[in-house]
């Protein structure tokens, strides 16, 4: 077990330790610009797709390189990262009804 | 009829019934994924784990977007007085810091592990740990003066909307219960490295397990930190 494991595993262990360092020091950068985007107060269309690069940014360096999403097989990749996917309809579902309730809302019990 | 399995036997089809014949079929003396089995089974966890977080969030959105009453501005909500002056959002920038640091200490605590680096890999993961609990300990700060000094409540808060606190006590009690077990995963994990336990097995993907499930936490507070704290 142990020798099929290493053999699997030669691809994505010898990584050098300053590989962690630089995306430690990226998480870091793009952290502090999503802090800046409050602190400097940007608003509107600019302040969400902002909060959104830096938050995808974020997330992919996490899962590719921390969690070593990129070294493994396509099956595995595959396995995980697309049934997320589906979220997206419950997002839309219930952006769709969240709206519709606000209208709702505003029609019948506006004091 | 006779069929051949991967490991070059003969058997007769069919032979095996009811339930071990079950787990014959699905098994079907193949592996999908060639990695060790903890580590797919870590894998799995997290997505349900996603799917648990993404919920929660999908409904946040959902309240955040049907209220008639205006949302609580989190800047203000969470902002820290120091030297006499506020700065918005403080303590939750400081809270990311230290949780991106702790994922950094042990994305090198697993590389360590497998350069069969014991000291430095505990070393690394009680960091790890450590930062995890200062994390934790910070929230129950926020946590505490949110619901002393500003009466933030899950019903209904002075400042907006009423849904405003049952989200976040929601959301952020979650991940806060995620990082309390991590910590306390961590520390076993790092035990039994320093004991020498994964020297003796001849692997070190424990480590690398317990590492998928930290940075998880840390992925999850990136999406919290962009959709509560900023939006």
């Amino acid at each position: 077990m142990s020798t099929h494991a290493d053999t699997a595993h030669a691809g994505t262990t010898q990584h050098p330790i300053s590989v962690y360092l630089w995306i430690w020091l990226l998480l870091f950068v793009l952290s502090a610009f999503s802090y800046m985007v409050d602190y400097f107060h940007v608003q509107g269309l600019l302040r969400w797709s902002l909060i959104l690069v830096f938050m995808f940014l974020k997330a992919g360096l996490i899962v590719s390189i921390f969690m070593h999403m990129k070294w493994e097989r396509l099956a595995l990749k595959l396995a995980i990262l697309v049934p997320p996917l589906c979220l997206l309809v419950l997002i839309g579902l219930m952006a769709i009804e969240g709206d519709y309730t606000f209208l709702t809302r505003t029609a019948t019990f506006t004091p | 009829m006779a069929v051949e399995t991967m490991s070059g036997h003969i058997a007769p089809a069919g032979v095996v019934e009811g339930l071990p014949g079950v787990v014959t079929d699905f098994s079907s003396d193949k592996q999908a994924f060639p990695v060790h089995w903890g580590k797919a089974m870590m894998w799995i966890f997290l997505l349900s784990d996603t799917f648990i977080f993404s919920c929660f969030l999908t409904s946040y959105m959902h309240v955040r977007m049907s209220t008639t009453v205006p949302w609580p501005n989190p800047s203000e909500v969470f902002a820290l007085s120091l030297g006499g002056q506020p700065i918005p959002l403080i303590l939750i920038a400081i809270m990311t810091f230290i949780l991106i640091s702790s994922s950094g200490t042990m994305a090198m605590a697993v590389n360590y592990g497998y350069r069969r680096n014991r000291a430095r890999t505990t070393a690394l993961m009680l960091i790890t740990a450590g930062f995890g609990a200062t994390f934790v300990g910070m929230q129950a700060f926020e946590w505490t003066k949110l619901i002393l000094e500003e009466g933030i409540r899950p019903w209904g808060n002075p400042l907006g909307a009423a849904q405003f606190g049952a989200s976040f006590f929601m959301i952020t009690g979650f991940h806060g219960l995620h990082v309390s077990a991590g910590v306390i995963y961590l520390v076993v994990v790092a035990l039994r490295v320093w004991r020498g336990d994964y020297e003796r097995a001849g692997n070190y993907e424990v480590v690398e397990i317990a590492g998928l499930y930290w940075h998880f936490v840390d992925l999850v507070w990136v999406f919290i930190f962009a959709f509560f704290y900023l939006w």
